[in-house]
Formats: C-alpha cells, sequence, structure tokens
C-alpha cells in the first residue's frame, strides 16, 4: 500500500474484535484513521461498520485488540473519554432531543455557563450559529429541533458534531436525508475540516459520494476488513467486489410482460399537516395490474404520508381511492385491507412486526380470518400457510415458532412482505422494501416484486435509491414537497430528469428561502 | 409459554437450556413449594376440607387476574376492578330485597338467575366505560381506570348510604331465593365458584391460543402500530379486554355477596393489587404482549396458598405482607433473568446452526 506522506495515521486499530453474546460483529480488524483525510468505510448492512465506529467513539469496549491513539494505547470506557481524546461522532440515528432548542441540543452535556453555573442562553445560541451558518443551513438556533425536518435535523447532528472541535470525526451516514444542495455543503465543510487537519471516518452507502470525496477507502464483509486501499487506486467495481463477493447489483430482470387493466387509482389526495400546509398535496396516480410503479422522493417528500393515506390511516385524509374501477369508501385500514391494499411499512420494527411474537404469528396476523372456523383457528391449515410462505419467499429459518426478533433483517422483512401477501391483495404498497436488509436478500426482494407483477399484482413502490426506482419500475413517479413533480415512463426517464424534478420546491440553496416556505417542508 | 427446542447440543447449551426450563416453570416450582412446605409446617393443611376452602379464596383473585391478565397483555392495566367487585355486589344485593321500583305503583322483582345476569351486565358495562375512555377520548389506562376505581365505589357507598345489604336469603314468594347457591353451592363435590372458574378460566385459555381475538390481543400488546397496520381492530380488542375484566370482576362480586348472604359497599378494595401480583407472578409482562391464562391461575394459587398457609401457622398480618412483597419482586427479577437467559440460549443456538 503507498502512503502519502502528508497524512499520519493519528488512530490505529490493532487485531480488534468484538463478541456480543453469540455473534462476532467485528473479527480482528485492523483499521487505520488518517490525519487530514477523509477515511471512507463501507459495507453492506450488519457488516460490523457501525460497531467498529462504535469502538472508536468509545460507545462500545472491544473484546479483544489496541487501539492505538498517536502511538499510545488508549481505551476508552465511555463516549466522553473519546470526547476528550478529540474524537466525536454523527450518529446514524438521531441523537436529538426534539423538545429543546438547536443550540441546547449542540451544547448538551457541554452546557455554556456562567460564574453561577446559570446556564448563558445568548453564548450558547451564539456560537451555535456560527456552526451553522458554516453549514449553511439556515436554521436559527433558538428553533425547536422538533420542528425542523428530518434533513435539517441531521444538520444540527454535523454541527453538534463539528462543534466539539474534534481530531477525529466520525460521520455515520450523515446525507441520508439531506437535498443534493445540502450534501455539496456538507461536502464543502468536509473539506474545511480537511484542511485543518482533522481526521474524518466517513460511512455512507452512496457509492458515488464516496468516491469523490473519499481519500482512503476500508470495505467490511461480515465483520472482517476485506480491503483497505487509497481511493484513487480502486473503482466502483473493486468497492462492490471487496462488499459482496461478487460483482453486480441483482435487481432481477424484467421478463417484458405487459400490464393489463388499471387497478387502482388514486383522486386528488390530500393529507393536511399539524403545522399547516400539506403533506401530501393533490396527488392523483393511476396504477396497472402487473405494473411496478416506482415513487421517487427524498425523505420528507410526502411519499409514506401518500401510503397513509390509501391505507385509511389518517382519518383527515381527503381523496378518492378506486380498486378495479370501484370508488373505495372505507375509511379504516382493516377494510381497506379487505378490499385489496396491502402496505410494507418502511420501519420494520416500529410497524412491520410484532417482534416477540413467533414468525408464524406475524405471518397470519393480518389474513387470520382465513384460516378460521367460526371461531376457531385451524392450525393445520395456518401452519400450511405459513410453510408455503417461507418457502415462497425462502425466510431462512429453522422452525416457524421461532420469535421473529431472532432473524436477520432481510428474512424480517420477508416475514412483513409474507404478512402483506398472505391476504391476497390486488395492491401492494412497498415503502422502502430494501432498507436495512442484506444485498442477497435485497436481490430476493427484488425478485419477489418481479414474480408478483408477473402474477397480475399492482406494486407501488417508494425509494429514494436511484438506481433502484430506475432498474425496477414499469413508471417512476417523482415525488417533492407532497406533490407529484414528475412521471416518467422508463424509456423516457433519465436520471437526472427525476434528481431535477425530486428537488422541485427545495430550491438549490435552501438557507435563503424565507423562514414560512421553510417550515412547509418539514417532514 | 413455547417450549424450547429441545435439540442435542453441547454442554454449554443444554445447561442453559436445563436452567432456562426451570425458571420457565418457577412459578409452578413456587406453588409446588408453597405446597410442600404448608403441609409439613401448617397442620391441617392437606385435609380435603382446608384445600376446598383455599381453593375458594384463591377463586376469586384468580377470577380477577384472568381479566388483569389480557388488559395487561395489550399494555394496559385496570385498577377498578376491585370497586367493580363491590359495586357488583350492591347491584345483586340490592336486586335481592328490594327489586326495582317503576315509579309507579309496582315494582319489578327478578329471579336469582335474571339478578346474576344483570349484575353481570353491569359489570361489563363499566368495563365498556374503561374501555372508551382508554380508546374514544384517549386516557391513559392507569388514569382511566383510576377514575372509574372512585367512581365505581362511590357509587357502591351511595347505593346503601354505606350500609350493608343483609340476609340476602329472598321471599319465595318473588321467586328471589337461592342467592346462596353461587357461593355455598356445590356440584360433583366442588363448590359451584371453582365450577365456574374451571369453565371461565378453559374458556379463556381457549380464546388466548385458538382464536383471531385472542392472537390480536397479543398483536396489540407486543406492537399498536403494527397491529394497526396488519388491520387488527385495536380499538375493538381494547373494549373486549376490559369488559372482559369487568365481567370477571361482576363474577367475583355475585360470588362474594352470595357467600356472605349480604353486601357490604367496601367490598373488594385493593383486589385489584392482588390480581396484578397474581398476573405479574404467573409471567405476564407489564410492558405488554406476554402472558398465559394457566400462568396466572398459578399465579393466583401461589399467593392465596402463602397467605392462608401463613394465617394457619399463626404467623402475623404484618410479615404476611412482607413476605409477599418480597415474593413478587423475587418474581420478576427471575423473569428478567430468564429472558435475558432466553435471548443468551437463542443467540448461542444461532451461532451453533451457522
Amino acid at each position: 500500500m503507498t502512503t502519502a506522506p502528508s497524512y499520519d495515521v493519528i488512530l490505529k486499530l490493532e487485531d480488534v474484535s468484538k463478541v456480543y453474546a453469540g455473534t462476532v460483529a467485528v473479527k480482528q480488524a485492523n483499521f487505520e484513521v488518517r490525519k487530514g483525510a477523509v477515511n471512507v468505510l463501507v459495507g453492506e448492512n450488519g457488516a460490523g461498520k457501525s460497531t467498529l465506529m462504535k469502538i472508536i467513539a468509545g460507545v462500545e469496549q472491544p473484546t479483544a485488540g489496541r487501539i492505538l491513539l498517536d502511538g499510545n494505547e488508549v481505551s476508552f470506557s465511555s463516549s466522553g473519554d473519546a470526547v476528550n481524546r478529540g474524537i466525536g461522532m454523527v450518529f446514524q440515528e438521531l441523537n436529538l432531543f426534539g423538545n429543546m432548542t438547536v443550540a441546547e441540543n449542540i451544547f448538551a452535556t457541554r452546557e455554556i455557563t456562567n460564574r453561577f453555573r446559570k446556564i448563558d442562553r445568548k453564548a450558547q445560541e451564539r456560537r451555535a450559529g456560527e456552526f451553522l451558518d458554516r453549514l449553511e443551513a439556515g436554521i436559527r438556533p433558538d428553533m425547536l429541533v422538533e420542528d425542523l425536518r428530518i434533513g435539517q435535523q441531521q444538520l444540527v447532528e454535523i454541527a453538534k458534531a463539528v462543534s466539539l472541535d474534534a481530531r477525529i470525526l466520525i460521520m455515520d451516514e450523515p446525507t441520508s436525508a439531506l437535498s443534493a444542495a445540502e450534501v455539496e455543503i456538507l461536502f464543502k465543510v468536509i473539506a474545511d475540516l480537511k484542511a485543518h487537519g482533522v481526521a474524518i471516518v466517513y460511512i455512507s452507502h452512496r457509492l458515488e459520494e464516496l468516491i469523490r470525496i473519499g481519500d482512503y477507502i476500508t470495505v467490511l464483509r461480515d465483520g472482517r476488513i476485506t480491503g483497505q486501499e487509497e481511493m484513487r487506486d480502486v473503482d466502483t467495481q473493486w468497492i462492490v467486489r471487496q462488499m459482496i463477493g461478487s460483482d453486480a447489483k441483482d435487481f432481477a430482470k424484467a421478463d417484458g410482460h405487459v400490464p393489463g387493466e388499471e387497478v387502482f387509482r388514486a383522486e386528488d389526495i390530500c393529507l393536511p399537516r399539524v403545522t399547516g400546509g400539506l403533506a401530501v398535496d393533490h396527488v392523483s396516480l393511476s396504477l396497472r395490474a402487473g405494473e411496478i410503479l416506482g415513487i421517487y422522493g427524498l425523505m420528507g417528500a410526502g411519499r409514506s404520508e401518500l401510503f397513509d393515506c390509501i391505507m385509511g390511516r389518517h382519518g383527515h385524509a381527503s381523496g378518492k381511492i378506486f380498486i378495479d374501477g370501484k370508488q373505495i369508501r372505507e375509511r379504516d385500514t382493516t377494510r381497506r385491507i379487505r378490499r385489496g391494499l396491502a402496505l410494507i411499512p418502511e420501519d420494520r420494527q416500529r410497524e412491520g412486526l410484532v417482534s416477540i411474537l413467533s414468525v408464524a404469528s406475524n405471518l397470519t396476523l393480518a389474513s387470520l380470518s382465513r384460516f378460521v372456523r367460526l371461531f376457531h383457528i385451524r392450525g393445520g391449515a395456518e401452519r400450511q400457510a405459513v410453510s408455503q410462505m417461507v418457502r415462497e419467499l425462502s425466510i431462512k429459518v429453522a422452525d416457524p415458532a421461532q420469535e421473529v426478533s431472532s432473524l436477520s433483517g432481510g428474512n424480517q422483512q420477508k416475514v412483513v412482505i409474507g404478512k402483506a401477501l398472505l391476504t391476497g391483495p390486488k395492491v401492494l404498497l412497498m415503502d422502502e422494501p430494501s432498507r436495512g436488509i442484506d444485498v442477497g436478500a435485497k436481490a430476493d426482494v427484488f425478485r419477489t416484486m418481479r414474480k408478483l407483477s408477473r402474477d397480475g399484482l399492482g406494486i407501488l413502490f417508494a425509494t429514494s435509491d436511484l438506481d433502484e426506482v430506475m432498474a425496477l419500475s414499469d413508471r417512476i413517479a417523482v415525488m417533492s414537497n407532497g406533490r407529484l413533480t414528475g412521471m416518467f415512463d422508463r424509456a423516457e426517464a433519465s436520471e437526472a430528469a427525476i434528481v431535477a424534478a425530486s428537488a422541485f420546491g427545495h430550491g438549490p440553496a435552501p438557507h435563503i428561502l424565507p423562514q414560512n416556505l421553510e417550515s412547509n417542508t418539514d417532514d | 409459554m413455547t417450549d424450547i427446542p429441545a435439540r442435542a447440543a453441547p454442554s454449554s447449551v443444554s445447561s442453559g437450556s436445563a436452567l432456562l426450563t426451570l425458571m420457565k416453570l418457577r412459578t409452578f416450582i413456587a406453588l409446588i413449594a408453597v405446597l410442600v412446605f404448608f403441609s409439613i409446617a401448617a397442620p391441617n393443611f392437606l385435609s380435603a376440607a382446608n384445600l376446598i376452602l383455599m381453593a375458594k379464596h384463591v377463586a376469586l383473585n384468580a377470577f380477577l387476574a384472568m381479566g388483569m391478565t389480557f388488559v395487561i397483555i395489550t399494555g394496559g392495566i385496570d385498577l377498578s376492578v376491585g370497586s367493580i367487585v363491590g359495586l357488583c355486589g350492591m347491584v345483586a344485593g340490592y336486586l335481592v330485597l328490594n327489586g326495582i321500583d317503576l315509579q309507579i305503583g309496582y315494582t319489578i322483582y327478578f329471579n336469582v338467575v335474571e339478578i346474576a345476569l344483570i349484575t353481570l351486565a353491569v359489570g361489563i358495562a363499566i368495563g365498556a366505560v374503561n374501555g372508551l375512555l382508554i380508546t374514544r377520548l384517549n386516557v391513559a389506562p392507569f388514569i382511566a381506570t383510576l377514575g372509574v376505581l372512585y367512581v365505581a365505589r362511590g357509587l357502591a357507598l351511595l347505593s346503601s348510604d354505606g350500609r350493608t345489604f343483609p340476609n340476602l336469603v329472598g321471599k319465595p314468594e318473588l321467586g328471589t331465593t337461592g342467592f346462596g347457591f353461587l357461593g355455598a353451592g356445590r356440584l360433583i363435590g366442588l363448590p359451584v365458584s371453582i365450577w365456574i372458574l374451571i369453565v371461565v378460566a378453559l374458556g379463556a385459555a381457549y380464546l388466548a391460543r385458538y382464536t383471531p381475538l385472542g392472537r390480536h390481543i397479543f398483536a396489540v400488546g407486543g406492537n399498536e402500530r403494527a397491529a394497526r397496520i396488519s388491520g387488527v381492530r385495536v380499538n375493538m380488542v381494547k373494549m373486549f379486554v376490559y369488559m372482559f375484566s369487568g365481567f370477571c370482576a361482576a363474577i367475583v362480586g355475585l360470588i362474594i355477596s352470595s357467600e356472605l348472604m349480604a353486601s357490604h359497599p367496601a367490598t373488594g378494595e385493593s383486589f385489584e393489587l392482588n390480581a396484578i401480583a397474581a398476573a405479574v407472578l404467573g409471567g405476564t409482562s407489564m410492558s405488554g404482549g406476554r402472558g398465559t391464562i394457566g400462568g396466572t391461575i398459578v399465579g393466583a394459587f401461589v399467593i392465596g396458598i402463602l397467605s392462608d398457609g401463613l394465617v394457619m401457622m399463626g404467623v402475623s398480618s404484618f410479615w404476611q405482607m412482607v413476605i409477599k412483597g418480597l415474593v413478587i419482586i423475587v418474581a420478576v427479577v427471575v423473569d428478567q433473568a430468564q429472558r435475558r437467559l432466553q435471548q443468551r440460549v437463542t443467540l448461542m443456538q444461532m451461532a451453533k446452526a451457522g
């Protein structure tokens, strides 16, 4: 490995392992973090990236191995220890207090106080304002965090980490909710930090981003480091190969079947927001049997809210929906499921699964009435349906009586899909169906989507992954700010046009928007 | 409770599994332990008469605990059951003695079966009030049922001005006799109340295991949002569990009035706490989603036998309270330890499997 002399190693992990009860999350990892450089870390979900970073940030302690900071062995017993040594981290899950102001969040546990230990609110807000200005976020330090949209919250999280004046700054998926313009600003900030000699550890799934800003790249697979190179020596192919052990993203090819009649139509769906304005703004779309309609949009664009309206989860939503040309007047989820709608929610843990119930109980939860005679659940019929679904979706489970929480993310997602399919839907709504699952399971999910569409199911799927929407959709709808801002046939869709439509209403530089407009973009 | 797969596994896993099995059977082991202990320590403990007497005591708490179990599985709590017991007892007593005055010179007297049905309906109706407060008005279960606790107790006291309805033998010419059957009657050697307990317990256990409603109760407690998105009628499920809890409390009110042949408005005070204790002792998780009817019944027996046995041994009632409290705390501590061990064993088995 060639090392440019200007990049000194500031932090080094030697043979670090982390073992949780029964599972090895990180296996003998050797990892170097270089000063004044962006050290990129990639790997599939569950590869051990976050665990490795938590070890560096002092949140977790390694089971074995040494951590060398500036050549001296150190051990962090808490994240406070690491912060004191100049290590800051932007966590993937937002660690913010929604009920406090931006400034209070940035200085949480490090409050600026006067002589009498009273918090100096003015000073905090002034200092916070300086950091926020660097991020050109247009966020006032006295705003409540819960009033910000997700992207802005992510910027606050970043400002908080930057304010630590860290020598090593770990960023775990910092751009997942940012608009293109905000990403550009973040990259400028990163370049600035780099110039000041800060070592950045950058984790992301977006390969384009990594290749653009990374100086060094480290690839993790199954807790092992499978490659460590200078970024200029590698290309996307190499990264993907190290990550998954083979070359291609498997999107399952289209089979060229022609969609049938219209199976579903939504007309003029509106959902008012609590804070005023519309979360879903007069959206109309139609879907044909056997068609996959991808809905692309950034976080907070209103995709999930649209699905919620269609499923009848919001009593105050307006608009009409039709299945097979007949209007659905039922307003509650239970009866809409019976009419042939099914939702695979975005957040598997919170909305998809009852984690303490068995795989079998989860699978049949939405379709129990199918197995009931009078009021008795026929165990045989239920077991048969469960084992058939386990086979069809190739869910890896030894015994369906096992608790669903013991499964891997991908298999859990398959259980959620199986639950929806057992209701015998005509229209399947999939909200980010590939989020948080490994490549193998993703390919399975995509293959299942293809197969279902071949069988005549209409599929609406929401995603913020451009590759995914381009590869899987027959048609692509784009949402931004609650509105439908584009509708493309696959043949005529271009990435540029889709991205442009998804930024509609966000503006190229959100920070110059007047405040009242800005608040309309809340999640 | 689910069985752990008894696959052959190397020593560490199997010893963990053995310990786990022991912990899972902890309530049952505790039951056997108290039985053995008192049969040695307390004379006459094992006599048939004493066992039946204890069973009758336990039955009262077991009814309430079953209703409480369903409520707790959905993630709620029902503090009003003790008051419902008192109020339903007063309703039954009032109807036996006074009937319903129609204000036009006529008074309707009901026969005992009708009185029982009306009383049960009152219990269910109060449960429905709990349910409506919780589902429609979004009052937290703790607060809603706390409010109903006071209201129901107040109504019970108002119904008689705080006095007892004595001597509920009824009059043959009005057809109100036979009220004592529930509390004192026997069928095939067992008290009627025990038979009712068996029937209700079997029904509740069947409901929990083999009906969609039962499955939905667990789903609501495990993850309410996911249940809603899966089409479970969450509000109806909640309505049901509180109404069932009210139903169980009404049964207890009837049985107690019948046993005493009198209704006292303060009957059932703090019964809700015993019911919660039995449910928790039986493995019901206060955070919802977990629990079994069988476990709860065993839990009720442990608590009941413990207190009766201590009385027979002449232990002071002050010490009895201390001991009961310790037993409950130990039960929950063991419960937590079991969860952790369970996770470890599952992880180890997964690691072995692949």
